[in-house]
């Protein structure tokens, strides 16, 4: 047997140890620091002309005032948009979406969500997604995409006029991109949540096993 | 936790901010920027990053939107029309907006009102309203979209500011053409000249076929569909064509100097 041959079983043997590669901790904790700069000052964008009868505490956002904000807001937008890019061709060539988050069936998310709610959920292999973490990284990750789109929409109404009006212009393309930090809000609680219930999942996240 | 609360800056309201703007913007702007950078420190401790007493987000903040303001230019398309709409399409009533009350806007005396011309240009002969109401004008109904988020279609006839460049013989390859207005403030906003010669921006006369009402800028404003309404002055009672960058009101508090849409 060659050096290769040994080499290869080690770094197998490794491999098979590491839950998290190095290179999904890094995309995973810039975007989770890009997403919570983008949502604070999105907030305070948002506060300067309200959809809704509700505005965000001052509290909760960044930038102080609208123009701040917007600085916040396109500074940290560069950040998360090559991370997120990044992360979607890191994810698709190496083959991680496939293998980690398909297939996904509604009859496998049914039964996952009732063993879950039972507290029946097995966390012993950190290696596999259950059906519902499965669904709700690859909706996450779809929101994601629709988030950034639907943001570029708003920010070039006239220049991307066409991705624009396939939102359904101007208005409603604010409307989706409102939906959509509501969905990854909404997901981002759940997450933190789950992942303080499953240590192990989080220690995986930082140190990679 | 109170610290992070105070570093974290309450914001203002609209209302305030029109209140705030007149008396004391750019210094509470600058206390602002500080301590979003002092946030900005508390979220990098979070993370475990190494923050210096040089690190200045404001600094950053401004770098990053000159960038902004270079990839904008870079994706301008002059050929890019701004979409147009059919006139049962305008929002009534067009909203006022200012930093001040409709009731505080200038009252200009259409008689008596000059179009001063000044810079890189062959004719800075002055203009008078009678003198422009005979150029050449043509409608257009267009989307002007606010900084703050909201948007109105409105209905604007005048001229082609590109005609109006040409006539008096300005240097077209110069950078801006910087706009000055009769507010109390000085209200000014430089317009970079690919946008000031896009074949949509307008000096606008006319409301919805009336005579610009005064909250609407009368006698004349700029109209840029291809940018954020602020980017449109009103009352405007001078043009430069300039090769410096002058700054203008809202930029010089933060708002990202391109402001494309």
């Amino acid at each position: 047997m060659s050096a290769v041959t040994v080499s290869d079983e080690q770094a197998t043997s490794t491999k098979a140890k590491v839950i998290q590669p190095a290179w999904v901790r890094a995309l995973h904790w810039t975007n989770a620091f890009a997403m919570v700069l983008m949502i604070m000052s999105g907030w305070q964008i948002y506060n300067a002309s309200p959809l809704f009868g509700f505005s965000f505490s001052s509290s909760i956002t960044l930038g102080g005032w609208l123009g701040g904000a917007l600085l916040w807001h396109f500074a940290a937008m560069w950040l998360l948009m090559v991370n997120g890019l990044i992360y979607l061709v890191m994810g698709l060539v190496t083959g991680r979406f496939r293998k980690k988050l398909l297939p996904i069936t509604p009859e496998g998310v049914i039964s996952d969500t009732k063993a879950a709610l039972t507290g029946e959920l097995s966390h012993a292999d950190l290696t596999k997604y259950n059906q519902v973490q499965k669904l709700l990284y690859a909706g996450v990750i779809i929101v994601g995409i629709l988030i950034v789109l639907s943001g570029l929409a708003i920010w070039k109404p006239v220049q991307f006029q066409y991705l624009t009006a396939l939102f359904g212009g101007y208005e409603a393309a604010r409307y989706v991109h409102f939906f959509c930090m509501a969905g990854i809000v909404a997901f981002m609680v759940i997450h933190v949540v789950l992942a303080l219930l499953v240590p192990k999942s989080l220690r995986a996240m930082i140190i990679g096993r | 936790m109170g610290r992070m609360r105070n570093l974290l800056i309450p914001g203002v309201d609209k209302t305030l901010l029109v209140r705030d703007a007149v008396k004391s913007m750019p210094d509470l702007t600058r206390r602002r920027f500080i301590t979003s950078g002092a946030s900005l420190g508390a979220l990098t401790l979070l993370t475990g990053c190494d923050v210096t007493d040089s690190f200045s987000a404001e600094e950053m903040l401004k770098q990053v939107s000159k960038f902004n303001d270079g990839v904008q230019a870079l994706i301008f398309n002059p050929n890019a029309m701004a979409p147009t709409y059919p006139e049962s399409a305008i929002t009534k009533p067009f909203p006022f907006n200012g930093y001040y009350d409709v009731d505080d806007a200038p009252e200009i005396d259409g008689k008596s009102w000059k179009l001063e011309v000044r810079g890189l240009v062959e004719n800075k002969k002055s203009w008078t309203l009678d003198e422009l109401y005979q150029l050449p004008q043509v409608k257009q109904v267009t989307r002007h979209i606010c900084v703050e988020g909201w948007s109105a279609i409105g209905s604007w006839t005048g001229v082609p500011l590109r005609d109006f460049l040409k006539m008096i013989g300005a240097d077209t390859r110069a950078k801006y053409v910087w706009f000055q207005c009769a507010d109390r403030d000085g209200y000014n906003s430089p317009l970079d000249m690919p946008s000031a010669l896009h074949a949509q921006t307008q000096m606008s006369f006319k409301f919805a076929d009336e005579i610009l009402p005064r909250a609407y800028g009368f006698p004349m404003r700029i109209r840029v569909p291809t940018k954020l309404g602020f980017k449109s002055p009103k009352y405007v009672i001078s043009m430069e064509v300039t090769n410096d960058y002058k700054g203008g009101f809202w930029e010089d508090q933060g708002y990202n100097s391109f402001s494309g849409s």
